[in-house]
């Protein structure tokens, strides 16, 4: 079995370890805050562009270009919000840093904000981790008594607060700009780009960088360590480890971290997470949050990729694909948040359809009307098909609701709803077509049930 | 309304959190919330004012964040997750459960005023699913079964407190 390394969930679920401050510090906490405020800050920032680290959140942005649109020369305060609003399905990843690491999220929030002269940090905690955001307090109180946080850092004359900013159950809250808006006080919906980047209008129209709690967690390895040691870690273009967290039906789901790109799915789902359950097998898994685009085993990926300087064939089946932003993407899908939901043979695919078109529908804004309608019709016929009458031409009908929404959405959220539908119906297109007459079997009492 | 003291002394505080006091308006509505069980007609005008808002600020938020409500629910919040993670270890059976337990349906007060039944979506705690957050409290791996003892445990507790 491949080897996990564990940066940041170096002591997540270590007997003993617990999240307050005197824990932390035995563990070597802080030190790298100390070092890093003799510093000079752009010293900071190029060492996260060395570094080559991705944004954890689901977009894969470089961190580094990020923190390079900010505008630092309007003489407007520079904020700096974490978004800890862990909210895609198959995601919970930051849940685990956030309950049982949260200092390791604090020191890496303040040297993020050293880095980029930052006076205000938030932390957007998502409404559900109602536990999470007591203990995000607790840790910035101890935090701000030990002198790591608050007035005159360990002795210097810069300063930054942090406070924790609980949601209230908007999926839409983990957009950036829905964020901004949520912290504003308003309605989450998403705002209208240009301007393109929070960094340069932001909260409070003011420059703002918002980080994914995994990545300040791995600024404050990339600051410790160096950005060129970080960069070796993975493999080029994906540098660092990547928290893959596995849900559904395989013996061990659970979080795993390993150098980007170096684990391939079939390794993740067969020998970390103990291949499916007794008896079943592999039917589809969705590799990055509920709104990737869904793999089916036994399909083949070719092409051609670029290795090193060279341009190489590839003929993968879905177990041959190394988890990683580029290799994901290659072959149309994504890598997204790293939530990896597995369906084994026991699922019928409209039904899962169903169960992600109730989210999206509920979960849209509702600002933009090819979303709003489209997500609620995707649910409304999925819905149908499976407590109701299904048609042999649903399937064109879902297909030709989908393709209307992509690129007409001031948001992202555009895509993730219309996805789902178009890859289940590109990769079980005759599940679709048939389930009228597949549904007419008898179920048993056992059957999953799944919308 | 009525606040209790460390309540409207948690408001004050928390408005000074933010260069514009505006951005207090959700941690106002969950104060609100956690002190009275959900947001009377008041609460909005009382907010509006504290924040220099018009009140209709103040309602366009309530009605967009799922976790605010404007009716009391039952003594305790059994919110079981719903989401494609849960749902394909069981969760509809889960909530299926809970509700047969407490002879309610979703989104009602049971009959004995001890619970509110809810499906929610994710609650990002997909590797052990099916999850259900009781009040702030997370079960994980709640199937049938453990969905009965939970059950049991709560109508001891209010057998005991009667």
């Amino acid at each position: 079995m491949p080897d996990q390394t564990r940066i940041i969930f170096k002591h997540i679920d270590e007997p003993g370890y617990s999240n307050d401050l005197a824990c932390y510090v035995r563990n070597g906490g802080y030190e790298v805050l100390k070092k890093a405020v003799a510093r000079p800050p752009a010293e900071l920032i190029d060492e996260v562009k060395k570094s080559g680290l991705r944004g954890r959140g689901g977009a894969g942005f470089p961190c580094g270009v990020k923190w390079g649109l900010v505008d630092r020369k309007s003489g407007k305060p520079i904020y700096l919000i974490v978004n800890a609003d862990e909210s895609e399905p198959g995601t919970f990843k930051d849940r685990y840093i956030i309950h049982q690491d949260p200092h390791q999220l604090i020191e890496g929030t303040m040297i993020s904000c050293f880095a980029n002269n930052v006076k205000q940090a938030y932390i957007y905690i998502r409404g559900e981790f109602p536990h999470g955001a007591r203990i995000l307090e607790k840790a910035i109180a101890e935090a701000r008594a030990a002198n790591f946080v608050g007035p005159n850092i360990l002795g210097t004359n810069y300063s930054c607060e942090i406070y924790v900013h609980r949601g209230a159950g908007a999926y839409i809250c983990g957009e950036e700009t829905g964020l901004i808006e949520s912290l504003e006080g308003k309605r989450a919906n998403p705002r209208i780009k240009p301007p393109y980047f929070p960094a340069v209008l932001g909260l409070y129209q003011c420059p703002t960088i918002v980080n994914n709690v995994e990545t300040l967690c791995h600024v404050k390895y990339i600051v410790e360590h160096g950005g060129e040691a970080f960069s070796k870690i993975g493999t080029p273009g994906n540098t660092g480890t990547r928290v893959f967290c596995v849900s559904g039906h395989v013996q061990r789901p659970g979080y795993y971290e390993f150098p980007a790109g170096t684990i391939t799915m079939g390794q993740l789902l067969n020998e970390v997470c103990g291949g499916p359950l007794p008896g079943r097998k592999l039917k589809a898994v969705i590799p990055g949050g509920s709104s990737a685009k869904i793999l089916r085993f036994g399909e083949r990926f070719k092409g051609k990729r670029k290795v090193g300087a060279e341009m190489v064939d590839y003929d993968w089946g879905v177990e041959d694909v190394p988890m990683d932003f580029d290799s994901l993407g290659m072959i149309g899908t994504m890598g997204g948040s790293g939530g990896v939901i597995v369906m084994d043979d026991t699922v019928n695919m409209v039904e899962a359809l169903a169960n992600i078109n109730a989210f999206y529908s509920h979960e849209s804004c509702g600002q933009c009307t090819p979303c709003r309608e489209g997500s609620l019709w995707m649910k409304r016929i999925t819905t149908r098909m499976v407590h109701g009458t299904a048609r042999p031409e649903d399937t064109g009908l879902l297909k030709s609701v989908a393709d209307q929404i992509p690129g007409r959405t001031i948001c992202a959220f555009g895509e993730a709803c219309s996805w789902p539908t178009q890859s289940f119906i590109a990769k079980f297109g005759e599940e679709f077509k048939t389930y009228h007459e597949a549904k007419k079997a008898p179920k048993s009492p056992d059957a999953l049930e799944l919308v | 309304m009525n606040l209790q003291p460390a309540t409207l002394a948690q408001i004050d505080e928390v408005i000074t959190h933010y260069p514009e006091k505006r951005s207090a308006t959700l941690p106002l509505l969950h104060l609100i919330q956690e002190d009275l069980g959900f947001i009377p007609d008041d609460g909005i005008t009382w907010i509006a004012e504290k924040l220099g808002l018009e009140p209709i600020n103040v309602y366009e938020v309530i009605t967009f964040y799922p976790m605010f409500r404007r009716k009391p629910i039952g003594r305790r919040h059994i919110k079981v997750c719903r989401t494609l993670s849960c749902a394909l270890m069981g969760g509809y059976k889960t909530c299926a459960a809970f509700e047969k337990e407490f002879n309610t349906h979703l989104g009602e007060v049971s009959p004995d005023g001890e619970v509110t039944v809810d499906f929610v979506e994710c609650l990002a705690s997909c590797g052990t699913a099916p999850v259900v957050l009781i009040d702030d409290d997370l079960h994980e791996k709640v199937d049938a079964v453990k969905a009965k003892q939970l059950s049991d445990e709560i109508k001891q507790a209010s057998a005991q407190r009667r």
